[in-house]
């Protein structure tokens, strides 16, 4: 699974991308980032405060319940600030 | 149309280039978004804006097909601009042309506060105390609730 950070997650997590193997345990969205917060306490800093973090699955919008798979694009991002 | 772009836009050609061999067109709205010098109480002497390249197309053309389908516009166009911006330069147009105005205007509105609740870019200003990333605002989320029914996400 490709991942993508943006903005403050990204220099939280200390990257833009990551490729990652899904553990077969992983089935959606708050799964996803359960397991992520394990990873590093890089990670576990960024993904603290969910209420701040928005997912987008091949480039749409999801929600925590969102089903994940191997070949998808995540990008993890905060609240949106442009126009 | 949509355009995503690190470099600066001439609003009256663009204009132009929008009612050009329409003459149906009666009315042109249009918004401009600039880069401000104050963030809060501190003095922002530069903004960079970062987005997510792909998603931010995408979402903009949803957003400018909805505006389509909820006014009869003759054309729409939405330019953005990414990368290190100084204060007064400009970050975004949203312009939209119809035979009437109403048309016009809502649909002008409408975009600008879709696309800030929408569209994935992020601020980042660049100040005194350091550089920060601006946090979205609650009313910012409120101006987009005027427009429900929400667009699907």
């Amino acid at each position: 699974m490709k991942l993508l950070y943006f903005a403050w997650l990204r220099a939280r997590v200390g990257c833009a991308e990551e490729e990652v193997a899904l553990p077969p345990r992983v089935h959606d969205v708050a799964g996803l980032l359960d397991w992520l917060r394990g990873r590093s306490d890089r990670h576990a800093e960024a993904l603290r405060n969910l209420g701040l973090v928005r997912v987008a699955i091949n480039q749409d919008y999801v929600g925590l319940s969102h089903p994940v798979r191997e070949s998808d694009e995540v990008a993890l991002f905060p609240p949106v600030t442009g126009g | 149309m949509i355009r995503v772009q690190r470099e600066d836009f001439d609003v009256g050609a663009e204009l132009e280039r929008l009612t050009a061999g329409n003459p149906r067109i009666g009315a042109v709205a249009s918004f401009i978004g600039l880069v401000r010098n104050m963030g809060g109480s501190d003095r922002v002497s530069a903004l960079t804006l970062e987005h997510y390249p792909g998603m931010t197309e995408r979402k903009l053309a949803e957003i400018e097909a909805e505006a389509h389908s909820r006014w009869p516009l003759d054309a729409a166009l939405i330019i953005h601009r990414h990368g290190r911006l100084k204060p007064g330069d400009r970050i975004v147009l949203v312009a939209t042309a119809s035979p009437h105005r109403e048309a016009a205007l809502a649909a002008c509105h409408f975009l600008i506060d879709w696309l800030k609740t929408e569209a994935p870019f992020w601020k980042s200003e660049e100040t005194p105390a350091g550089e920060r990333w601006v946090e979205s605002r609650a009313e910012d989320d409120a101006a987009r609730e005027r427009w429900t029914p929400a667009l699907k996400v």
